[in-house]
This record gives structure tokens, C-alpha cells and sequence, in this order.
């Protein structure tokens, strides 16, 4: 989307170099003139505060990576030594462990988002799909980093993860060997989950850019799920309108880091992980971090090994195909009466299957959880299909800017009748 | 229309009872008769909570209570445990347990530790330094099992943090906005005051394994290390089991995290910061927004 975009170099110099290298131009119409609707509310601050943890990864990671060693019998050791010797240290070490989660949290709620208020269908499909990549390369980063202080969960999570690429037929063991480098969890598997676990946030950080690109082009959707009809009257420049906003969201979310990271920064951590890693010893429960525990649920609630593996991957590639899946041209839950409920019911489900997924696979929990697999998969394959052949909308408010209109209207005479 | 909107409200209908059913089903395992030991300690009690002076936003640790912690790990517990990763110095440290440069001094020359090889190729033994991390009764693992009946009692630096129990839904949320993380210090004060002799019935112990009420499957390895009056309290302290066991756990909680008072000093500056740059962001975006319809 092209708006005010009219970005003049001031000196000579800048124009020498804009006429070279027009980024000046490219960070004035990406974060100064863009047009942002005017209806944004917070949740739109997601997508700006996730950007911000990935970069506090790779600045704490990179800080971290000069004092950790790699190796079996000292990988532990070091960690602590970060904790105890290291000036800040622990800081760098629990601002990294917590920012895993936070960053999680923010790309969560990003995601549900999208899904409430349509984000992801068209003109917006790539851009949707970028972010499911980002997603799932997130996941792989921080399965890994979670490996790195080999401790018991740290050990038995990789094992436990790794071994179950060997339910694929025929060529799985000798994939599973290929992966950990010999013939169980060792020193060379450590090595190469650090060696990627370095790598992948920085390929993060490339799809981040196209993702952001292809934002830039269709332009940001909004609680209204109406397209921008006129530039002037629905939008408002990012600068100050939308930095402003979002600076305030952040500084509030970063209130939420400051709390875990000085004051609980064990809490979502497992205990068995400060146990130095041991293949002798299996933990009485293997939970890996509770960002993964809906998918780990669903893992777990299919009675084959293959079928699970199968289930769990599929349940995020699905959303690759989201956008061809809705069939409801209206965007945005607000229009959209009986879809909001269904959402509800989803997000319920997510959560539902993430308690199931930290509890121990037996009795009631084992059926809880084929439960709601099957209504997690009945609801993107069955439910969001059909919701759009036969929910009728709302009336759609003709745009941005007379929708807010008419709230105002409301409120207004509201306001009057008291 | 209607239609569709009884169906979605019957899916969280059903969606609740779901997991209402599953809670209450998983909370009695249908083969685990009460009180008898099942695989991951669903029905072990959970340890009482204790008032610790390190919790909280404004948490210290209590010095003398941590000297006297040292005291009773080092009359007692390194009898069989090791801490590996605290040297001595570190209990000259801010924030510990505030042993002066000379005691720590006079304390590490009390150790031999092993060094070498010398120039002419021995290993010998001396005293100890400040900088040497405290040394282990026990060679090797190996001599440590056999001298406790085939079981390696537990290294001691991060056992604090090592341990923990669930409380369950929802307070796995709560703990988290309450700030109890003090599960560590609970259950090692829960297992040193846990011991019961003689077991219930229903337990059958194998020799040199000792019931325990918070140790999940309640069999434990390590004899009942603490007895009223045992270790001696200079300053007038009660020498009961009771009050050994919170010195010991706070000591513990302290060798686990010994930045603990410079986070949560930290911690508080940088709340204090935030919420202050959060209220001026806020009147600046209400202030640049006044004039827009939105
Ligand atoms: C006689 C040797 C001995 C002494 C003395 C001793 N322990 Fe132990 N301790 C053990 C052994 C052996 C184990 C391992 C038990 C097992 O694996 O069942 C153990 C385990 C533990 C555990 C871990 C239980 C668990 O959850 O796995 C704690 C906590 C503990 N000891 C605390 C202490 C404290 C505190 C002291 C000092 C007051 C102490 N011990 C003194 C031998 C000892
Ligand atoms: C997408 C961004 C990243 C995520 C989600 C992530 C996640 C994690 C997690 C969950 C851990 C385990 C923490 C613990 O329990 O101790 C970890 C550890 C680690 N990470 Fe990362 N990380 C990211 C980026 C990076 C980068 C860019 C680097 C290096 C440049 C890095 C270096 C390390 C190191 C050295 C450790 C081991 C130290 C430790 O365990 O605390 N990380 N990471």
C-alpha cells in the first residue's frame, strides 16, 4: 500500500547516498508515513513486541554463547558458571530461558489474532504463511536451546523428540542415527543442536523481513476486517500515531518479562532440569516446555507412534492451508456470530489440550485428550469449511472510518440516555 | 442461524464437560489403592509452606540463618553430599551468608584438598584456599553409593532448585502471580521432617530404605540425617528438628541461587522504571490521539 510516502533527503549528503542506497526511503515508508487504519486496537501490538524477542534472543543468546561450552561433561557446569561468575550473568541466562516463553506468548497471541479477525485470508495468504514458517522454525530453535544446559529434561526431551522420527518406515533409524550423530543422545548431537540453534534465529530474523515485506504490500487488516478505502480518512500515518501506541504496549508487556525474569524466573522451568542430564536415569515424567504441551497432547493421543508423529505435524502444516479452508469471505469475528463462538470453543481447546499434554498419559486424561485432538482437527478441516457456506454475517460497515463513526455514535447516545 | 448457534454453544458445552470428567477421573487412578506408592506420586501430600525471609519482591536472606545452615551441612550433610559448584570463597560473598575474608581463610585451611602432580610427578595434599570449591568426603561416586547402601546421595549446590512438587491446576497459574518459589526450601524442610518410623502397613520396605511422607513412592534411601539437639546452636537458637531443617533449606536456597538479593534489588529498580516510562507513554499517546476519531 502506497500513502504518504514522500521521503526527502535533507542534506546533500543524504541525497548522495538515497540516490545510492535508497534505505532511508525504504525505513521512511516502512516506519514513518506507512498508513496504519486508525481502529488498530492492542492486539495489533503483538506482531511489534514478538520482532522485539527475537532480537532480545539474539542479543542475550549471543552474550550467553561467549562464556557456554558444548560438551557433554561440562555443558551444565558452564551454565551455572554463567549463574555464578559471570558479572550479569544470571540476568543474560534468565532473560534468555524466560524470553523463549515471552516470545511464545506474544507469537500466540499474534496467531489467535489472525485467526479472530481473519488476518490470514486474502490479500494477506503469503504473509500468513510466512508466519507459519516463522512459527515452526521458532519451535525447532528453541527445542534446541532448551537442550543446551543438559540437564535431565534437556537430554530426555531430545531423546524422547528425536526418536520419533525413527516411526518413519523403513529409513527412520537410520535417520534418527543420522540426526543424533551416533547411536543414542550424545556429545555430537549436543554440538549440532548448538551449532543450529545459533543458526536458525537468524534465518527467523530473514523470514521476519519477508514477512514484514509482504505486510507492507497488502497492507495491515484491522478490527473491522474492511479493507482501506481512502488513505486520509481511515488511516493515519505509523509516525507518532501508531509508534506511539505501540511503545505503550510494549513498555506494559516488558512489565510481564521484568516480573518472570526478577521474581519467578524458575517457574515455567522443570525442576529435573537443574539435574545434571543422565542416561542411565529416566525421569518419572517427561514434559517438555509448556509451549509445545498441545502438541505434545496430540502426540500422545494417537495410540500409534507413526499416527502420532503424523497428527502432531499435521496439526500445525493445516494452517499452511487455512486461508483455501475458510470459506467465509467476511473477515473479521465481529460480522461473524456463530465464527466467534467456534473461536472461543478453539482457543479453549488449545488450552485444554495444553493442561492435558503437562499431565501423565493415563485414565481419563488419555480420552480428554483423543477428544479434543479429534474437535481440534474437526474444527479446522470440518467446521471452519462449512461455517462459511452457511452462517449468515452481519451487515459489514461500508469503512474503516464509519464503523468508528457509528461506535462513537453509540457511545454517544448512550452517554445522552443517562 | 439459531441452529448453528446451539451447535457452537453445545461444542463448549461438551468441551467443559470434557475436561471436568477427565480431571476428576485422573485425579483417583482406578489401581491405586490410598496411600500405596504409584509411579509418579499422584497422591503424595505436598509439603507445607513455609515463611522464608528470601520470598517476595523485597526477599533477603536471613545471614545468621544461613551460618547456621552451614553449620548443619557441614557437621551433617557433607558427611554424604557434595558441593561441587561453591567455593569457599563465595561465603565471603554479598548476599550470602557474610563469613568474613579471614574466617573463609581459617575455614578453607580446616579442608586437605587434593592437588598436583607436583615436579616430581606426585599428587599431594594441602590445605585449602578461598578459591578451592569445597571438597567431597567421597574419591568418586562409586564410594559414595557403597557407603550408602548402593544409592549416590544427591550433589547440593542447586538441590533446591532441583526439587519440587505440583500443586495442581490452577495454581500452577497463581504461583506464578503470588511469587511461590520457594517449592525447593518446602519440600527439603517437608522431607527432613517426613520421616515416620514405623511405616504404614501398606508399604513394604526393602533394608536401608526409609518411609518418607514427601518423597514420591515415600521409599528413600538416605537414614533420618537430623535429630533434636544434634548440632549446636551458639547463639541460643532452638535445637529442635524443625528449626535444622529451615536453617538447611535456606543455606540450600541460597548455594542454588546465590544472586537471588542482587535480582530481586534489580528487579524492583527496573518495576519501578517501567511503570514510570509506561504511565508517560500513556499520557503522550493519549495526548497525540486526542484529535483523531478512533
Ligand atoms: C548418611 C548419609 C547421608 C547424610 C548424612 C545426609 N544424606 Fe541426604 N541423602 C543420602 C542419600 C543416600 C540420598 C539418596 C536417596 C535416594 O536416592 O533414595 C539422599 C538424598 C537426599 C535428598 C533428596 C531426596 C530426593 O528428593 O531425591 C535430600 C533433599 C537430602 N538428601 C537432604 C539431606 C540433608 C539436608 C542432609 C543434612 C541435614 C542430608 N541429606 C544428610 C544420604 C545422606
Ligand atoms: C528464536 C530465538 C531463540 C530462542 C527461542 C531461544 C531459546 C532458548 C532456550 C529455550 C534455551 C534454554 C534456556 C534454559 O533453560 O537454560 C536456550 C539456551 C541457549 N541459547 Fe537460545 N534461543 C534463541 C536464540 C539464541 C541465539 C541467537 C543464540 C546465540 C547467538 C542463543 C544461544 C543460547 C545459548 C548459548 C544457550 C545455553 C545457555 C542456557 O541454557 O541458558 N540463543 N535458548
Amino acid at each position: 500500500m502506497t500513502g504518504h510516502s514522500t521521503y526527502v533527503p535533507k542534506s546533500a549528503l543524504a541525497r548522495w547516498f538515497e540516490s545510492r542506497l535508497p534505505i532511508m526511503g525504504l525505513v521512511h515508508s516502512s516506519f514513518i508515513a506507512y498508513p496504519t487504519p486508525k481502529n488498530l486496537n492492542y492486539w495489533w501490538t503483538f506482531g511489534g513486541i514478538a520482532s522485539f524477542m527475537l532480537a532480545a534472543q539474539i542479543v542475550t543468546g549471543v552474550v550467553l554463547a561467549m562464556h557456554y561450552t558444548p560438551e557433554v561433561t561440562m555443558a551444565f557446569d558452564s551454565v551455572e558458571k554463567i549463574m555464578r561468575d559471570v558479572n550479569f550473568g544470571w540476568l543474560m541466562r534468565y532473560a534468555h530461558a524466560n524470553g523463549a516463553s515471552m516470545f511464545f506468548v506474544a507469537v500466540y497471541i499474534h496467531i489467535f489474532r489472525s485467526l479472530y479477525y481473519g488476518s490470514y485470508k486474502a490479500p494477506r495468504e503469503v504473509l500468513w504463511i510466512l508466519g507459519v514458517i516463522i512459527f515452526l522454525l521458532m519451535m525447532a530453535t528453541a527445542f534446541m536451546g532448551y537442550v543446551l544446559p543438559w540437564g535431565q529434561m534437556s537430554f530426555w526431551g531430545a531423546k524422547v523428540i528425536t526418536s520419533l522420527f525413527s516411526a518413519i518406515p523403513f529409513v527412520g533409524d537410520a535417520i534418527t542415527i543420522w540426526l543424533w550423530g551416533g547411536y543414542s543422545v550424545d556429545n555430537p548431537t549436543l554440538n549440532r543442536f548448538y551449532s543450529l540453534h545459533y543458526l536458525l534465529p537468524f534465518m527467523i530474523a530473514g523470514v521476519v523481513v519477508l514477512h514484514v515485506w509482504a505486510l507492507h504490500v497488502s497492507g495491515q487488516n484491522n478490527p473491522t476486517g474492511v479493507e482501506v478505502k481512502s488513505v486520509p480518512k481511515d488511516t493515519v500515518p505509523f509516525t507518532p500515531y501508531a509508534t506511539v501506541k505501540d511503545a505503550f504496549g510494549m513498555v506494559c508487556f516488558f512489565i510481564l518479562f521484568a516480573w518472570f525474569v526478577f521474581y519467578v524466573p524458575g517457574i515455567l522451568g522443570d525442576a529435573d532440569n537443574y539435574i545434571r542430564a543422565n542416561p542411565l536415569v529416566t525421569p518419572a515424567h517427561i514434559v517438555p516446555e509448556w509451549y509445545f504441551l498441545p502438541f505434545y497432547a496430540i502426540l500422545r493421543a494417537i495410540p500409534s507412534k507413526l499416527g502420532g508423529v503424523i497428527a502432531m505435524f499435521s496439526s500445525i502444516a493445516i494452517f499452511l492451508f487455512l486461508p483455501w479452508l475458510d470459506t467465509s469471505r467476511v473477515r473479521s469475528a465481529r460480522y461473524r456470530p456463530v465464527f466467534k463462538i467456534f473461536f472461543w470453543v478453539f482457543v479453549a481447546t488449545g488450552i485444554g489440550l495444553g493442561y492435558l499434554g503437562s499431565q501423565p498419559p493415563e485414565g481419563g486424561f488419555v480420552i480428554a485428550a483423543r477428544i479434543l485432538t479429534a474437535y481440534y482437527f474437526l474444527h479446522l478441516l470440518v467446521i471452519i469449511p462449512l461455517l462459511g457456506l452457511f452462517e449468515r454475517p452481519r451487515p459489514l460497515p461500508a469503512s474503516i472510518a464509519d464503523s468508528v463513526l457509528a461506535s462513537r455514535a453509540s457511545v454517544g447516545a448512550r452517554v445522552a440516555a443517562e | 442461524m439459531p441452529l448453528l448457534k446451539s451447535a457452537g454453544l453445545s461444542a463448549a458445552a461438551i468441551f467443559g464437560g470434557v475436561l471436568i470428567t477427565a480431571t476428576v477421573l485422573a485425579q483417583q487412578p482406578p489401581h491405586a489403592p490410598a496411600n500405596e506408592v504409584n509411579s509418579d506420586g499422584h497422591n503424595d501430600p505436598v509439603p507445607p509452606r513455609q515463611a522464608w525471609s528470601f520470598a517476595g519482591p523485597f526477599g533477603k536472606f536471613d545471614q545468621a540463618q544461613l551460618q547456621r545452615g552451614f553449620k548443619i551441612y557441614r557437621e551433617v550433610c557433607s558427611n554424604c553430599h557434595s558441593m561441587e559448584l561453591v567455593a569457599f570463597r563465595n561465603l565471603a560473598d554479598p548476599g550470602g551468608p557474610g563469613f568474613s575474608e579471614g574466617q573463609v581463610k581459617a575455614l578453607a585451611a580446616d579442608y586437605k584438598v587434593k592437588d598436583g602432580p607436583n615436579e616430581s610427578g606426585e599428587m599431594f595434599e594441602r590445605p585449602g584456599r578461598p578459591s578451592d570449591h569445597i571438597p567431597w568426603n567421597f574419591p568418586n561416586d562409586n564410594a559414595a553409593r557403597a557407603a550408602n547402601g548402593g544409592a549416590l546421595p544427591p550433589d547440593m549446590s542447586v538441590l533446591a532448585k532441583a526439587r519440587g512438587f505440583s500443586r495442581g491446576f490452577p495454581w500452577f497459574i497463581i504461583d506464578a502471580f503470588i511469587q511461590y518459589q520457594e517449592k525447593g526450601a518446602d519440600y527439603i524442610v517437608g522431607i527432613l521432617n517426613g520421616y515416620k518410623d514405623p511405616p504404614p502397613p501398606s508399604v513394604q520396605l526393602q533394608p536401608g530404605q526409609y518411609y518418607n511422607e514427601y518423597m514420591p513412592g515415600h521409599r528413600l534411601a538416605m537414614p533420618k540425617p537430623l535429630n533434636d539437639g544434634q548440632v549446636d546452636y551458639p547463639d541460643g537458637t532452638p535445637t529442635t528438628v524443625q528449626q535444622y531443617s529451615k536453617d538447611i533449606a535456606a543455606f540450600l536456597s541460597w548455594t542454588a541461587e546465590p544472586k537471588l538479593e542482587e535480582r530481586k534489588r534489580t528487579g524492583l529498580r527496573v518495576m519501578v522504571f517501567l511503570i514510570l516510562f509506561a504511565g508517560l507513554l500513556y499520557y503522550t499517546k493519549k495526548k497525540v490521539w486526542a484529535e483523531v476519531v478512533h
